[in-house]
């Protein structure tokens, strides 16, 4: 795979990728320990029958309509765009969704393929606890037992969440290796999953992991993209010039991105946690700043320093706060089909304000990261363009963190 | 013939099981390690088996996770590890010693280069424990290249098919995982089923066979011992640092012992030859 423009000048099928194994270009892969090389050829299996099975796909698209309460809107923020006088600014609403963002497109995915095969419990990690909460809500409704892991300081800044899980008969671990946060919670997901590969299917959240899941998690998710497409053209009567999602592990952003990967006329916008700063070193940036290593199953940019130890990250974000990316989004970034860039904290949380002010709608902070970038973007292309961000989830969850940042007591 | 095959092939005239210790390098200071290795020579070990610290170790327990944290305390990254082998090599050429770790920090260093250096330092082989055969190409050449063993894991959950391929990649000898589960697994092995494994292994190749997880005390690792080539023991060991942590002499006094233990149990389990 060669970055120069004489490779992206040949037309590229994207859905040829990943490669058997799991390759994107030299990213993505199969970095596990031996016990889940079989479990994981299980899975692919399964994944690679079912996905083309009519039951398994009419089952999917009802739960996602009749369930999640899909296809989710398509709309204009009329204001917001007023305010900051440039192309017109759509937004995807995935904070419609039950349980509030979009993490339920592929829990609902995964655990119909999860009873399918016929495993008992599920397991998960989680950051913010929006994975967590949309696992908890298929396993409760599939009745499978559940057990959620999540960084012991996640548990402090998303205490609602943490409740909401319980309600939903899940267990939730508290972790308290390492960083305690989202890349501990995987490690510890990943230790319980070599314990019970019998009886357990893992639920990963995000466009991460070993192969299948960085390909399945994608195609779960593109139902935001393929939905986004129709709508577009339905209203504008063309395809938007930009799309622009916040990228943690990066699975709202591919879901809205993949769809439109072979049209060369969208522009493509990944937005990363810049915490503090890049040039602080306190943030979760790893395509702004980082380099390409292993872990977690795959190979894709991290966050590390010069012995190949993963570092902490900062955001002001819980489910952004994650030393690596799904390996998609490092193979996009190398090949210039998409470009990652990334936003502060205190930016997110002017953008969090200006949405919830104009338009009505408290989007999540990690949301308020693309929001953002959005602004400053829709001022570049000018009025005659327009853009969608990805609403990829509301911002109820957050208000605890917003009001103590700002020195509000509740 | 590599240090690794030549000690094999002497254990296996005397009738004898290889005893493997393990232990993270740097835990739970730098300065512990190389005379800890002496030590465990001393009390019989054959092989020596070094933790290369990494953050985010998902193969491994609680108490090997530990061990992980408490070395990078100090810093003690991979080439901090081949200094160690280094220096031990000063004093021991006729033990072999085999790296255990995860791909990142070989990533970073550059295969070329980690494989120059261990070579060098005295390093006989190394597991990367998120390596599966299919993933090796490129690191297995570099290793190879300079001689050093590839070792890999085979798992309870391990197929036939996939059995044969390691085995045909592995080099050194072959690591049999005796529980589904991370390093450190208290009881449930069942050694019966372990054996019919490892005698599987023994008709794919004619490398040595080792068994290791969970094996917590002389015992098991006399019962082990008697169904595979080398006993691999680890975070019974490591549980002493974390027990006596501020006590270094205590925890290698302790070390040392079950080592010995283990040795004297492994020793009277066997039939010579």
């Amino acid at each position: 795979m060669s970055n120069t423009s004489e490779a992206t000048r040949q037309p590229i099928d994207f859905a040829s990728f990943p490669d058997a194994r799991g390759h994107f270009g030299k990213y993505g892969g199969q970095f596990v320990p031996e016990t889940l090389m079989a479990p994981l050829r299980e899975l692919a299996e399964a994944y690679a029958r079912y996905r083309e099975d009519p039951e398994f796909v009419a089952e999917f698209q009802s739960d996602c309509k009749d369930f999640v309460g899909r296809p989710s809107p398509l709309y204009l923020a009329a204001r917001w765009t007023r305010e900051t006088g440039g192309a017109r600014i759509y937004l995807k609403r995935e904070d419609l969704n039950h349980t509030g963002a979009h993490k339920v497109n592929n829990t609902i995915g995964q655990a119909l393929l999860a009873k399918r095969m016929g495993k008992t419990r599920v397991i998960a990690e989680t950051g913010a606890g929006q994975h967590g909460v949309a696992t908890a809500t298929v396993a409760a409704r599939l009745g499978l037992e559940c057990v959620v892991y999540m960084g012991a300081d996640d548990i402090q800044r998303q205490a609602p969440n943490v409740y909401r899980m319980r309600l939903l008969g899940a267990e939730v671990v508290p972790v308290t290796s390492g960083s305690r946060t989202l890349k501990d919670a995987l490690n510890e997901a990943m230790r319980d999953w070599v314990a019970h590969v019998d009886d357990t299917f893992y639920i990963i959240g995000t466009v991460a992991g070993p192969h299948p899941y960085p390909m399945m998690v994608r195609d779960f998710q593109s139902i935001i993209g393929r939905e986004t497409r129709e709508q577009m053209l339905a209203v504008e009567g063309r395809l938007p010039d930009a799309l622009v999602a916040c990228v943690g592990g990066g699975s709202n952003a591919i879901g809205l991105f993949h769809p439109f990967l072979g049209d060369e006329s969208v522009s493509l916008y990944g937005v990363e946690a810049g915490g503090h700063g890049i040039a602080t070193g306190e943030h979760a940036a790893p395509l702004s700043a980082g380099r390409p290593g292993v872990l977690h199953g795959n190979r894709t940019y991290l966050m590390e320093d010069d012995n190949g130890q993963i570092i902490g990250t900062h955001s002001v974000s819980a489910g952004l706060d994650y030393p690596g990316v799904g390996p998609e989004h490092a193979w996009l970034k190398d090949i210039n089909r998409a470009v990652y860039t990334s936003v502060t904290d205190d930016e997110a949380m002017k953008a969090f304000h200006a949405l919830t002010r104009t338009e009505g709608i408290i989007p999540a902070l990690e949301t308020a990261h693309a929001l953002a970038y959005a602004e400053k973007l829709a001022r570049e292309l000018g009025p005659d363009r327009c853009l969608v961000v990805n609403l990829s989830g509301r911002g109820d969850k957050d208000i605890q963190t917003v009001a103590e940042r700002e020195g509000i007591e509740l | 013939m590599s240090r690794l095959a030549e000690r094999f092939r002497n254990l296996q005239h005397q009738g004898r099981t290889a005893l493997i210790p393990y232990v993270t390098a740097g835990d739970p200071e730098p300065g512990f390690t190389v005379p800890l290795m002496h030590a465990m020579v001393a009390s019989g070990a054959d092989v020596l088996e070094l933790g290369v610290p990494f953050s985010d170790p998902i193969g491994d327990g609680p108490v090997i996770q530990q061990a992980c944290e408490r070395a990078l305390r100090h810093g003690t990254g991979i080439r901090d590890v081949l200094g160690m082998v280094r220096r031990f090599r000063e004093q021991d050429a006729e033990t072999p010693v085999v790296l255990m770790g995860y791909m990142n920090p070989v990533e970073i260093m550059g295969y070329a280069a980690f494989a120059r250096e261990a070579l060098e330092s005295g390093v006989d082989g190394a597991l990367i424990v998120d390596m599966p055969p299919e993933e090796m190409a490129e690191v297995a050449e570099y290793l190879e290249g300079e001689g050093l063993d590839s070792i890999f894991l085979v798992a309870p959950t391990t197929t036939e098919e996939r059995m044969q391929l390691i085995c045909d990649k592995a080099r050194g000898f072959v690591y049999y995982v005796s529980v589904k589960g991370v390093t450190g697994g208290d009881g449930g092995l069942d050694v019966e089923a372990v054996g019919g494994r490892v005698q599987r292994l023994r008709s794919m190749t004619g490398l040595p066979v080792g068994v290791g997880f969970g094996i917590s005390d002389a015992d098991m690792a006399a019962r082990m011992g008697a169904v595979a080539d080398a006993v691999i023991v680890g975070s019974a060991l490591v549980r002493r640092i974390e027990a006596n942590q501020g006590d270094a002499e205590r925890a290698r006094c302790e070390i040392t012992t079950l080592v010995a233990d283990m040795r004297r149990a492994l020793d009277a389990g066997t039939v010579p030859a």
